[in-house]
């Protein structure tokens, strides 16, 4: 049976989850989804706010997301991840919102038969959101903030 | 025509606004739109890269418009 329904801010199957949320992110309950006892290895990114960039003091970062485009832009991507590497299940989830420092912006688990595979998926899954996904975020400092990545 | 603009990062403090609307010719492609914006708001000029999304979708230059579209502007994404 193949279950599958979207909404704004969550795409759901047997083998990919994929959510935008408000509260704070479970990178275990990522693991739990993703695994299977086809798989002999489970790869996790955790990706949470530092709290300096360029040696200067982070407060929080503010994220925001185009929400069903973002949702849409993960989803191609867990597409291509399926095509390329031999992975049974992603899941992948991101924060938005005000973030203090240490919080969690966004866990990508991925789980395959054997870790090359895992590894790599899940390098590839975060180097392109990073690249494709409408998400944005804001550094807040003492003394001002600045969009990430905006300017040259 | 018109065409309403949406706005995310950046984008929303260039603009002013979450929201805006343009008039631009009948026949307008995102090309032609982005120039008018260039003009309109010359900070765009400064981003790393200006790319605009319709129906949840980016779209390239030569896409053409329609009355009352909305276009979404997609300013340099920094998720993750």
């Amino acid at each position: 049976m193949f279950h599958q329904f979207q909404e704004d801010d969550f795409f759901m199957e047997d083998n990919i989850k994929i959510e935008i949320l408000t509260k704070e992110i479970n990178a275990l309950e990522l693991e739990q989804f993703v695994a299977n006892p086809a798989c002999g290895g489970i790869v996790t990114f955790t990706g949470t706010v530092r709290n300096s960039t360029k040696d200067k003091k982070v407060l929080r970062l503010d994220f925001e997301a185009y929400e069903p485009m973002a949702i849409k832009e993960l989803k191609k991507i867990a597409e291509t991840v399926f095509e390329k590497w031999a992975v049974r299940k992603i899941a992948i989830q991101h924060r938005v919102g005000s973030l203090e420092i240490g919080e969690i912006a966004v866990v990508i688990a991925v789980s395959c038969p054997h870790r090359k595979d895992a590894f790599a998926a899940c390098e590839y899954t975060i180097d392109t959101l990073k690249q494709t996904v409408p998400i944005w975020k804001k550094e807040i400092f003492e003394d001002g903030e600045v969009w990430v990545s905006a300017h040259p | 025509m018109n065409i309403e603009i949406v706005a995310f990062g950046i984008a929303k403090d260039i603009i002013d606004g979450k929201m805006l609307n343009i008039s631009i010719s009948d026949s307008a492609s995102i090309g032609d739109l982005k120039k008018h914006l260039l003009e309109q708001f010359p900070a765009f000029k400064d981003l790393v890269s200006l790319s605009f999304a319709v129906d949840e979708e980016y779209q390239k230059d030569e896409y053409l418009l329609k009355e009352n579209q909305t276009v979404v502007i997609v300013p340099p994404v920094s998720g993750g």
